[in-house]
């Protein structure tokens, strides 16, 4: 039991920190804030090697097991960055679990192509709203009980949306096969899980950023003469805060963890994870919004952006009230005939 | 980061879970529904088996279990409902004595706290002192040799059943209040002292505890005169992970998963079915979870040598106020059944989802209540003013 990073992993971090400071700042956050995505940022991010970092090194990837992905994941969050090295990242493992020598593969280890893949469920050749959907150059689709692949960049134009996210529509017409029935909804389902593990982790570093704010926010305003810091009634708040920030730090490693292990607690935690850190993000930033008065409401002032993002990052999946019933047939009995 | 248990933790958990399935029968846990939450016959089993003295730190002279194969079985025990008040007393104590007491303390009490036999109690709080407990005010007087002790407990839990307490007392009056404190192991068959019961909304009685010019040698003083304070923070730093509170709700929710199971509500629907039920039995399965890794965390910074403080306020506060959401849940869609009384021949479940929403609420109350602790968080945590 080891519950820090060790000295690899912190190594790992510190790389990534400084990317995401020089490349995510928050204000070249801003600036792509209408994209939803950062050509630039996401090139540099080529030169880390971070798109095929999690991909089997046999087949060119970085070999890294999915704990380092959520190194940068949980910085991604941290940094509400505009790159969706989430969604690429499950995705193009998804496609190399399925088809190793997919001709797309190189380009997805390098990062040249980006993928994605669908979190709602389609219908005929139409893909609704679908993550990094602006970008992608390819999306990764359920279908009926077919996987398919959707390749070559169409012309799907951006969503505007709550929380600034590259989301579009994207057809599947004359995507291909990639899998079939059980073998390809196993896949896709750990591929979900994959997604909801490291969004959750991502969901923890904004939150934990989220208080931050807010907290330092609390040390430099002054009312009745004093530091809005020093009232009991945001102490607590805070206080409270943090610890669900915590408590979906644990609980979202655990998961990530689960998973790289083949845990048959894996799809179980993930969901777990997912919806705690959802609700804990959000609460964060909510409580750093409300503590900042009337200016958290301002564009100008970062917390709004948080508060955006803890809610458009999750919901790309759909309404938790489903996943809470999907985890509960997981894990619970149904009435017995009494 | 690496959440496994090394070996010789995970044996120790199947050697728990044995013994819990031995040893921890419905008379045992029906027990403590008489009020005393104590069994003596199942902390004397845990006793054999060494897991007392194992608990204690190896470079106190203890039994050398680890951090880890501890929290495990503060884990188990858990999950299955065990009443372990008394065992976590005990272990704090015998490591408290171990490491600051005199000789005296040593060979007369921790034998017999290892072995099960007896029991101390903690007289922290007074009826005008609990948060802030350095403030207490039973006077402690020397006179001669001997110490003649004078004020009242309250809250003074297990006392009744117990053979000793571990008295907070003030010796000095002209000193900052933490600087005038000094603590006592008092036998609690001296002549001078009161034990009365108080019952309270939950199913545990506690007590109130009177001393009446309390005589006793100065063998019974653990620390320095005036030097409570450290006797304090020691005796805190071994509660840390051992006083249990981290999975208070896997029994309630386990219980109420039995009856929901085989319950339908006035419509006819099967309470399980009900997706509402379903949600939030999900949401308290998760927040188990999130205790599971806060609970993990503080293992391994024990495991660590790491004295942490702030870690242990999250976990407290976080598996107990979401246990008392629990039981304000589970009473709920219980339906109106739900209010029958523990014992009650009617009543879900023998009467626990009642049981659970009246104990729950002392839970963000007792060994630090839910505000003290986000004030230690807000302050050690965040680095916000103190307010006091
Ligand atoms: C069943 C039971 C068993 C117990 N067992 C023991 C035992 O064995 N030994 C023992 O010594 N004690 C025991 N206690 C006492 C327990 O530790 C105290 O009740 C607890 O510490 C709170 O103290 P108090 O009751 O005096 O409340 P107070 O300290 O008077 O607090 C009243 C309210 O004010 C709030 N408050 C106080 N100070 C602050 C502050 N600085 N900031 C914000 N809010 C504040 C509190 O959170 C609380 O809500 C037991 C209590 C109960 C109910």
């Amino acid at each position: 039991m080891y519950l820090r990073l060790n000295s690899d992993e912190s190594a790992i971090k510190d790389i990534f920190h400084s990317f995401f400071e020089s490349e995510c700042s928050i204000e070249r956050v801003r600036l792509s804030q209408h994209a939803g995505f950062d050509t630039r940022a996401w090139e540099r991010l080529i030169e880390t090697g971070a798109p095929g970092m999690c991909l089997p090194e046999q087949i060119g990837g970085g070999g890294a097991p999915l704990t380092t992905g959520a190194i940068v994941a949980d910085l991604v969050g941290e940094f509400i960055a505009p790159l969706p090295f989430i969604e690429h990242l499950v995705a193009s493992r998804l496609l190399a679990s399925l088809a190793p020598d997919h001709d797309l593969i190189p380009a997805l280890i390098s990062g040249e192509n980006i993928i994605s893949l669908t979190l709602q469920p389609t219908k005929d050749d139409h893909a609704k709203l679908v993550p990094a959907g602006t970008i992608a150059d390819a999306v990764i689709a359920c279908k009926g009980n077919d996987l398919v692949l959707a390749s070559g960049k169409d012309t799907a134009s951006l969503l505007r949306n709550t929380a600034d996210l590259p989301l579009a529509h994207r057809t599947l017409n004359g995507a291909e096969t990639i899998a079939s029935g059980n073998e390809a909804m196993e896949s896709f389902s750990r591929a979900r899980s994959e997604w909801q593990a490291l969004m959750a982790v991502a969901l923890t570093g904004l939150g934990r950023k989220a208080v931050d704010i807010g907290v330092s926010y609390a040390k430099e305003r002054y009312q009745f003469g004093v530091l809005i810091g020093s009232f009991q009634g945001l102490q607590h708040g805070f206080a409270s805060t943090i610890t669900g920030v915590e408590g979906s730090h644990f609980l979202s490693n655990r998961a990530v963890s689960a998973l790289e292990n083949d845990s048959d607690l894996g799809d179980k935690l993930a969901g777990m994870a997912f919806l705690f850190a959802s609700e804990a993000a959000l609460n964060a930033s909510a409580t750093s919004l409300q503590y900042h008065g009337g200016y958290g409401f301002a564009e100008e002032y970062d917390i709004q952006l948080f508060y955006r993002r803890a809610k458009g990052w999750p919901l790309q999946l759909g309404d938790p009230g489903v996943e809470y019933q999907r985890i509960a047939n997981l894990c619970l009995p149904s009435g017995k005939v009494a | 980061m690496d959440w496994s248990f090394p070996p010789e933790a995970e044996e120790f958990r199947t050697e728990v879970k044995a013994f819990i399935n031995e040893h921890l029968t419905d008379e045992v846990i029906s027990s403590t529904h008489e009020g005393t939450i104590h069994n003596w016959d199942f902390h004397k089993k845990i006793a054999e088996r060494g897991w007392l003295g194992g608990a204690v730190p190896s470079e106190l002279g203890g039994g050398g279990k680890s951090a880890l194969e501890m929290a495990v079985m503060i884990e188990e025990l858990q999950l299955a409902g065990a009443p372990i008040d008394g065992m976590g007393v005990a272990i704090v104590v015998a490591s408290v004595v171990l490491e600051l007491g005199n000789n005296h303390l040593k060979e007369s009490i921790v034998p017999k706290l290892l072995s099960g036999e007896t029991l101390v109690s903690f007289g922290y709080t007074e009826p005008d002192s609990g948060s802030d407990v350095a403030a207490a005010q039973t006077r402690a007087v020397k006179d001669g040799d001997e110490w003649v002790i004078n004020g009242q407990k309250m809250w003074t839990t297990m006392a009744h059943i117990a053979d000793y307490v571990l008295l907070l007392t003030r010796t000095n009056t002209e000193v900052p209040k933490h600087k005038g404190l000094t603590f006592f192991i008092v036998p609690l068959n001296t002549s001078g002292i009161e034990i009365q019961p108080v019952h309270t909304m939950g199913t545990e009685r506690s007590n109130a505890t009177f001393y009446d010019d309390v005589r006793i040698g100065d063998e019974w003083r653990i620390g320095d005169v005036d030097g409570g304070w450290e006797i304090m923070k020691a005796a805190l730093k071994y509660e840390r992970g051992i006083a249990g509170g981290q999975f208070p709700s896997p029994p309630l929710i386990d219980a109420f998963v039995d009856h929901a199971q085989t319950s339908k509500r006035p419509d006819g629907l099967t309470i399980i079915d009900d997706p509402v039920v379903r949600e939030r039995l999900v949401r308290a399965l998760i927040d188990v979870e999130v205790c599971r890794g806060f609970a993990y965390n503080t293992a391994f910074l024990a495991s660590e040598g790491v004295m942490f403080g702030v870690e242990g306020s999250m976990t407290k506060l976080f598996a107990s106020e979401s246990y008392k959401k629990h039981s304000k849940w589970f009473i709920d869609m219980a339906g109106a059944e739900g209010l029958l009384y523990l014992g009650e021949d009617e009543a879900p479940v023998g009467g626990l989802l009642d049981e659970h929403f009246r104990h729950a609420p002392v839970t963000t109350i007792y060994g630090g209540t839910s505000e003290i602790t986000r004030n230690l968080i807000a302050e050690g945590l965040l680095g916000l003013p103190r307010t006091r």
